[in-house]
């Protein structure tokens, strides 16, 4: 840390690193730390009138977390409703995340090794475009698409794939269609970095020594762009299974996404402190998930951030 | 096993840009073929023509008799050493040598034995589990050489491989080439722009520029009897005068070059084509050709003015002038050749050591 200041000091004079270093530490603390802490103190207390926060009743308590686990009854039974949303909401994050990483990996190896400045210049411009667009807006973009009367219910059949329209939305292919579209840059861009720096002539010489296609990717361009493809996969995770919009608009009615749940409690059902806790049981659930995968696939923490 | 290859005909070209040139050439099996130009001739393109990473635009590539079009790098039997070497860095060095072996599906523990067979052919045994960044530039070169002969392929291709290694450890690197070449027997098909390199490891060079190949011989053809003036002025120092041919008699032209009396030069039946008289031309003289007359009535002999001298040792490099033309001359350091800075010099050269060519293109300094 003195380090760091001192070597901020040579390279930008005092002023502007006591401003810098002022800034970030404010920044992280009250953007970052400090409402997760507000967040982690709320999960463990109850529930009280107004009038009684700060009174004898307001005491720190582990009622919000049993209430996830156990419900409402006050018997052991599971609360398998909750929980298995949470589980629900996990799964597809994950297979959201792994379509993103199937469907970005080509694009970002093209984007990085087989086009030229210009060229490429203009694709990433042309993926980058629409995300200008409101998240909001691109999702109810999606509903419309996948509605009843949408242009894919329209198109099939018109061409007589199908004679009756299909409910996109109450299948969940319009909200994972959506959550796969709404991070799919997150994913691009830390793949396009990694291949990119991969020297060509690695792909050449695998080529060269009689590697096919298949294995110069599995053995060369795969292993070297892992950090990559776990800083993508975090980052998509992550925002997936935290994702509240997307699942709002195009979710079908029978299917909550987490997130809803502690939006609900939140709002609805106007109980901060069990939105809080469930939102930590969301956050800690998630990075445990993350450390996890990343221990099974030999991948630090320190790799990901070159 | 070694295989023939020929190049018929091969043109490159890149939009409106030609690469390569009509190129003709036959590889023996077994033999060091190097190719020699200044950067940018299109040596690399030829390279990769033979690799399979590059399609001709016309002609054919054959390797054993076997016309290559439409048959992939993975699927020739080549075997390409790149200029950065290009070993995989997240493999240790015996992963990287059995890559070609891993690939073709080859059981782990065989795959280990001929790792530690190459190990031992590159004089680095026991050193598989090493990582490529433990490794000096010269060991890494090994490495990228093992790894290309795991497969035993039949035609070694090497771009450039030493250009980036210090002076010393290049020496030393082209001497253990030319004996692994020995000794494994294999094509070797190498790449350089250091014209030191190429004569002193090939069996047979082909001189390039501009994407013609200018000509093909050993280097001993080469360096004595160039038959362009760019293979003449591109390899090894020379001395050149414009010159006009006053008579060929078929064994010696007269040649008058601006410098006093004509100059004798003989013809050779391996030098370029024959001049007739009146025809212009281009006259080399190497440095180490020219001599100082010790006597007044010796052939070619014209009149000079000291300039400079560059010492080296053991041998002297001097800039003579020659009615306002500069000449190099190399003499040897043994204490005979004195020369006096401000009395004129005369020098003289064997007919035998004159080269006259047609007028060319002229390699830059
Ligand atoms: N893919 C390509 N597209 C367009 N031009 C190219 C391409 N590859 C090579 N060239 C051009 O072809 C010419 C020959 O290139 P090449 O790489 O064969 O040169 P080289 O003899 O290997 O030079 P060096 O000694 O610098 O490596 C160069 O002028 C280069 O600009
Ligand atoms: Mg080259």
């Amino acid at each position: 840390m003195r380090d760091l200041f001192y070597d901020l000091v040579r390279r930008n004079g005092m002023a502007v690193s006591i401003y810098l270093m002022l800034a970030v530490s404010l920044w992280v603390f009250i953007l970052i730390i400090l409402p997760q802490l507000t967040m982690l103190d709320y999960s463990f207390r109850f529930n009280l009138p107004p009038a009684k926060i700060g009174g004898p009743e307001d005491v720190y308590t582990l009622e919000q977390y049993r209430y996830f686990f156990q419900g409402s009854g006050a018997s052991d039974g599971l609360n398998t409703l909750d929980i298995g949303i949470l589980f629900k909401t996990l799964l597809a994050a994950v297979f959201v995340t792994i379509f993103d990483l199937i469907i970005c990996y080509p694009v970002a190896f093209v984007l990085a090794k087989s086009s030229t400045g210009a060229k490429a210049r203009l694709l990433v411009l042309a993926l980058i475009v629409p995300y200008w667009i409101n998240e909001i807006l691109r999702a109810f973009a999606f509903r419309i698409l996948f509605g009843a009367t949408g242009v894919i219910n329209e198109t099939g059949m018109g061409l007589g794939l199908w004679d009756t329209p299909i409910d996109f939305i109450r299948q969940d292919v319009a909200l994972y269609a959506g959550l796969a579209y709404a991070y799919i840059l997150l994913m691009i861009f830390p793949l396009y970095n990694a291949i990119e720096s991969l020297d060509r002539n690695q792909i050449e010489a695998a080529r060269d020594m009689g590697a096919n296609w298949w294995q110069v990717h599995a053995k060369v361009v795969i292993p070297y762009a892992k950090p990559g493809i776990a800083s993508g996969m975090t980052m998509v995770f992550m925002l997936t299974s935290g994702a509240l919009a997307a699942p709002q608009i195009l979710g079908g009615p029978s299917n909550l996404w987490f997130t809803q749940l502690v939006y609900q409690w939140f709002n609805s059902g106007g109980n901060w402190p069990r939105g809080s806790a469930y939102a930590m049981v969301l956050l800690i659930v998630c990075i445990a998930l993350v450390l996890l995968v990343m221990r099974l696939f030999k991948v630090s923490i320190g790799e990901i951030k070159q | 096993m070694t295989k023939e290859i020929s190049l018929e005909h091969v043109w490159v070209e890149f939009g409106e840009f030609t690469a390569v040139h009509k190129a003709n050439l036959n590889i023996a099996g077994g033999e060091f073929f190097s190719f020699l130009g200044p950067s940018g001739c299109g040596k690399t393109t030829l390279l990769r023509c033979i690799s399979g990473f590059q399609e001709p635009t016309r002609g054919k590539v054959k390797i054993g008799g076997e016309d290559m079009r439409g048959v992939g790098p993975n699927k020739r039997p080549t075997a390409l050493i790149f200029q950065n070497l290009a070993l995989f860095p997240l493999r240790s060095i015996a992963d990287n040598i059995a890559f070609p072996l891993e690939v073709r599906g080859v059981s782990k523990k065989n795959r280990r034995k001929r790792a530690d067979e190459l190990l031992e052919l590159i004089a680095l045994p026991g050193q598989g589990d090493k990582k490529v960044s433990e490794l000096s530039g010269g060991q890494k070169q090994r490495v990228a050489i093992a790894r290309a002969l795991a497969v035993e392929p039949d035609i070694l291709l090497l771009d450039e491989p030493l250009s980036a290694l210090d002076l010393k450890l290049r020496q030393h690197m082209r001497t253990e080439l030319r004996a692994i070449q020995k000794q494994v027997g294999l094509t070797f098909i190498y790449i350089t722009h250091d014209q030191g390199e190429a004569l002193t490891m090939s069996d047979r060079i082909a001189v390039m520029n501009k994407g013609k190949i200018e000509q093909i011989g050993d280097g001993k053809a080469i360096y004595d009897h160039p038959t362009t003036s760019f293979v003449a002025s591109f390899v090894g120092e020379n001395n050149v005068l414009d010159g006009t041919v006053l008579s060929n008699d078929g064994k010696v032209m007269q040649i008058d070059a601006g410098l006093g009396t004509p100059f004798a030069v003989e013809n050779h039946p391996a030098g370029g084509p024959a001049l007739a008289p009146g025809d212009a031309c281009h006259l080399f003289v190497r440095p180490e050709a020219l001599r100082l007359s010790k006597d007044e009535s010796a052939i070619n002999q014209f009149s000079t003015n000291f300039v400079t001298e560059e010492f080296e040792g053991n041998m002297r490099h001097i800039v003579m002038n020659a009615s306002g033309k500069d000449l190099k001359l190399s003499l040897i350091n043994d204490g005979t050749n004195a020369i006096e800075a401000n009395a004129p010099v005369k020098l003289d050269f064997a007919p035998g050591m004159g080269i006259a060519l047609k007028p060319g293109e002229l390699a830059s300094a």
